[in-house]
């Protein structure tokens, strides 16, 4: 996964057109050869300047958020690299994150189908921070999105070498030949694998066969349920993460942080620390006081007898309480008065929540004079690079960044402080350095969901909806990870007010039919470090949304499937709520103080519904059943989109029950997994079955972060419905 | 400082550190046995989790002269060369890993459960698994695939 990519070759060799038959536009294809002895290919779509402004699409044609990075990425969509070996390998390199979501045999079963290799002939291979793709950014669920394309064409483009290739070897005409387990096949039973006509195919500058990608009947292996790719590396301890990798001489680095957030060093005094056992070097950088030894222990160990006067931070003095009120000040009104009709008034508070991915924050560095070289697992691996140039002086181009697998991340490798920290070391100790986050520093010093208050009124008339008003007052996500840049090149309108509402409006809809449906965003930088984090605001907007939605039915009297179901806008989401509703045996007579509730969701050109059935009549609340139904329009890997869903659903049990970040007097309580109470085996649901709908549109849709709302609304909606309560701030077991 | 002699995997080593030494560090920093994770340093997570003889232990919180002279499995000790343990390939079967991170220490713990209950029941996975976090959630995966395992062995033992 993490393999170390040899520098792409400099030279481009040749150029060559190939116009699919039909083609009325003028968009050509333009494949790149690279210039090694083996197939290498890196395709392109070129397009003179009419054509560029045709093939962007208007920025009122950007429907959501994803809609935005792929924009932002058009220009670059083709700077892909595939390399077909002589040992019969197709390598393909995925210039996205693997983080746990599935993305890499994701696309080891899009580039497999697509040129006819088989799935264990297959590599996909984390790419290194191209400069050439400078808005790349695995987030917002667009991985497959953004994906499906350009990897299918750049293989199809292969594909058309190799035929092309044996069409030579064999001197028969190439439309002849067929192409299976990563082999060519002529009529006449001759065979050639892939790795054998590499070569020659490196010499194809003109294909005899078109460059077209496959129709959906042709495919073979998307949407066939596969286990992990990497599954076997995980289970024997071989897949490597950030600080597994074997870079020779790379100190262990810990660094003393303030008790503070933000807090800042006045003196410090490191006699003890640098005579203790494997010392190597202590060093001051911005964020506290690094301490380098010969392991992690003695590091540690070191830092412990740092003597450190911290100054205090810069939120001294406050605490959930100050920011929790000062949202309800700055909060928007509701406009609808709900006088001579019906009204429906609830707020939702949620908290500051943790990503607290498993892999704590970590990096390695090798600062020289002239260059260096980083490893990091980052979601956003151009901007890691610019900040670790910025930090240690050098240019864009004299610095090389190998993107690690990730252990876990939920929106927090957005951003990179330990690669620039990890940096600010090796050049000051002029060693390489593999620095690491505690899990306190994780807790404490790291980035989160930003706490936030929601007003909402829905009013009615004879049982029919007039309107639906939701008022959100956040702390501010921080988004300064390249994602203005990014929008900027994707020419979106801003919404006024930034990025911020620029990323509400593009995330969160309301989904049903009602006449008035307005969401409005306030937000507020109250210091406390954040980041966008799984679903963004959906994750706590479209939430209230769904639980409103049930107090909403619950006041009409109406049942709640059936109250969504006749409202909804889109026939994907009314199905995958029948989905939900018949596999779950809705409605079914359930034991008081257990209940069902349900809940949909909407986004990433995806629906998804859940029904969960809950138990409230033991010490805390368990979820005791998971239905989960999704139409993510072409099913890519079945297996990956149910483990996708199921852990969703962890997600929001943990942060609607239990797991929350309290900021006390400056400072985050929490200090590692012992009190931010992360669902455990015995918090989760025994069963959970996920119903994956068979293909509904031309183009997958993100599923990522998609199970996030629903999942979080469906059990706070069936616990209201078990204990006969309004949940109004979350966690609720807090 | 003292040596100690160790067997990690069935291999000796001789390592030459304090005694308090957690052997987590001995393990990824001196031996390069990069298997067990660090998840949280204090015992809570057990990313690390890992065999002291036949027992599942946290090497974060345990000191290297407590594993002196004692077998120590990893999770890279855990295989009979290519043959996987019964436990990993259920793993496989159910495609349990997302991000793979806390695996080691879930399989590591889960290999003692049924070492000890042959049949373990939900409420026993609940309380033998009760100090593995997993971020991505893969619990109910881990459920099965401890089920799946657990009648393997019962069949072949």
């Amino acid at each position: 996964m993490t393999d170390q990519l040899a520098p792409a070759p400099p030279l481009v060799e040749s150029v060559q057109h190939d116009a699919p038959p039909g083609d009325t536009t003028r968009r050509r294809f333009i494949g790149y050869l690279l210039a090694t002895p083996m197939l290498a290919v890196a395709v392109r779509l070129e397009l003179d300047d009419a054509d560029r402004a045709a093939a962007l699409p208007e920025p009122s044609d950007l429907i959501d958020l994803g809609d935005l990075i792929i924009a932002a990425e058009a220009a670059y969509q083709y700077n892909l690299r595939l390399d077909v070996t002589a040992d019969n390998r197709v390598r393909f390199e995925l210039p996205r994150l693997e983080k746990g979501q599935g993305v890499a045999t994701a696309l080891t079963l899009i580039v497999a189908d697509e040129i006819d290799a088989r799935l264990a002939d297959t590599d996909v291979v984390l790419s290194d921070a191209r400069l050439d793709r400078p808005f790349t950014i695995t987030g917002s669920s667009n991985n497959v999105r953004a994906m499906w394309g350009p990897a299918r064409v750049v293989a199809a483009a292969a594909r058309a070498r190799l035929v092309t290739a044996a069409s030579r070897r064999w001197n028969v005409p190439a439309h002849t030949l067929v192409t299976r387990d990563t082999m060519v096949v002529a009529p006449d039973g001759r065979s050639a694998t892939y790795g054998e006509l590499s070569a020659e195919a490196a010499a194809v500058l003109i294909p005899a066969v078109p460059s077209t990608t496959k129709p959906a009947s042709q495919r073979r292996l998307i949407g066939t349920p596969t286990g992990r790719v990497d599954a076997r590396d995980i289970v024997t301890g071989k897949a490597q993460y950030a600080l597994d990798v074997d870079v020779p001489g790379a100190v262990p680095t810990v660094v003393a942080r303030p008790p503070d957030i933000k807090g800042t060093v006045i003196t410090y005094d490191d006699t003890v620390a640098r005579a203790m056992s494997g010392v190597v070097a202590v060093t001051r950088i911005p964020s506290g006081i690094a301490v380098s030894a010969r392991t992690y222990d003695e590091a540690l160990k070191a830092r412990d007898a740092l003597q450190i006067h911290w100054a205090r931070g810069p939120l001294a003095g406050v605490s959930d309480a100050t920011i929790r009120q000062r949202l309800k000040q700055i909060n928007l009104p509701l406009t609808v008065p709900g006088i001579l009709v019906g009204k429906v008034d609830a707020t939702f508070e949620f908290p500051y929540v943790a990503h607290a991915p498993l892999e704590v924050q970590s990096a390695v560095a090798d600062v020289r004079a002239d260059r260096a070289e980083v490893w990091i697992a980052s979601q956003t691996p151009v901007f890691a690079l610019q900040e670790v140039a910025a930090a240690v002086g050098l240019p864009q181009h004299a610095v090389t960044l190998h993107v690690t697998r990730a252990g876990g991340s939920f929106g927090r490798r957005l951003f990179c402080e330990p690669a620039v920290e990890a940096a600010l070391v090796s050049k000051a100790i002029g060693r390489p350095v593999k620095l690491m986050w505690t899990r306190v520093d994780d807790m404490r010093h790291g980035r989160f969901r930003p706490m936030s208050q929601h007003s909402l009124r829905a009013t009615f008339l004879l049982g029919n909806v007039l309107s639906f008003e939701h008022r959100v007052a956040a702390a501010e996500t921080d988004f300064r990870h390249g994602f203005g840049e990014m929008l900027t090149a994707a020419g979106a309108e801003l919404y006024n007010g930034g990025y911020g509402q620029t990323a509400f409006h593009t995330t969160t809809k309301v989904p049903y039919d009602f006449p008035i449906a307005d969401q409005l965003l306030v937000e507020q930088d109250f210091g406390v470090p954040t980041g966008s984090w799984r679903a963004i605001y959906s994750g706590f907007t479209a939430t209230a949304n769904e639980i409103m939605v049930d107090e909403l039915a619950r006041r009409l009297g109406k049942d709640p499937v059936l109250f969504r179901r006749q409202r909804l806008e889109t026939a994907r989401t009314r199905a995958v709520l029948d989905r939900v509703a018949t596999a779950g045996s809705w409605g079914r007579s359930m034991t008081p103080g257990t209940a069902q509730g349900v809940a949909i969701h909407e986004e990433y050109r995806s629906s998804v519904a859940y029904l969960v059935e809950i138990d409230t009549r033991g010490v805390e609340p368990r979820a005791t059943k998971v239905v989960v139904a999704v139409d993510v329009g072409v099913p890519i890997n079945p297996k990956g989109l149910e483990a996708q869903l199921q852990g969703a659903f962890i997600d929001a049990w943990s942060t609607m029950f239990r797991a929350q970040a309290h900021i006390d007097d400056g400072r985050v309580r929490e200090s590692s997994f012992s009190d931010f109470r992360w669902a455990r085996m015995q918090h989760s649901p025994p069963v959970m079955e996920v119903h994956v709908l068979p293909p509904t549109t031309d183009e997958p849709g993100g599923a990522g972060e998609l199970g996030i709302p629903a999942a979080s609304a469906a059990a706070v909606n069936a616990y209201a419905r078990a204990t006969g309560t309004s949940p109004r701030r979350f966690p609720i077991g807090q | 400082m003292p040596i100690q002699v160790l067997n990690v995997n069935g291999s000796v080593v001789n390592v030459d550190v304090p005694d308090d030494m957690a052997m987590l560090w001995v393990l990824r920093d001196l031996l390069a046995v990069n298997g067990p994770k660090y998840g949280c340093g204090v015992g809570v997570c057990g990313a690390c989790t890992s065999h002291l003889d036949a027992a599942a232990f946290r090497p974060c919180i345990t000191p290297v002269s407590v594993c002196a002279n004692v077998p120590v499995t990893t999770i890279e000790g855990l295989a009979d060369g290519d043959v996987l343990h019964p436990v990993q390939q259920a793993w496989i079967d159910e495609d349990v890993a997302q991000c793979g991170y806390c695996q080691p220490g879930q399989i590591m713990t889960a290999v003692a459960l049924i070492a000890a209950n042959p049949d373990p029941s939900d409420a026993d996975i609940d309380a033998a698994m009760s100090e593995n976090v997993c971020r991505c959630g893969t619990y109910v995966r881990i459920r099965a695939a401890i089920k799946r395992a657990a009648a393997q062995i019962r069949t072949n033992p």
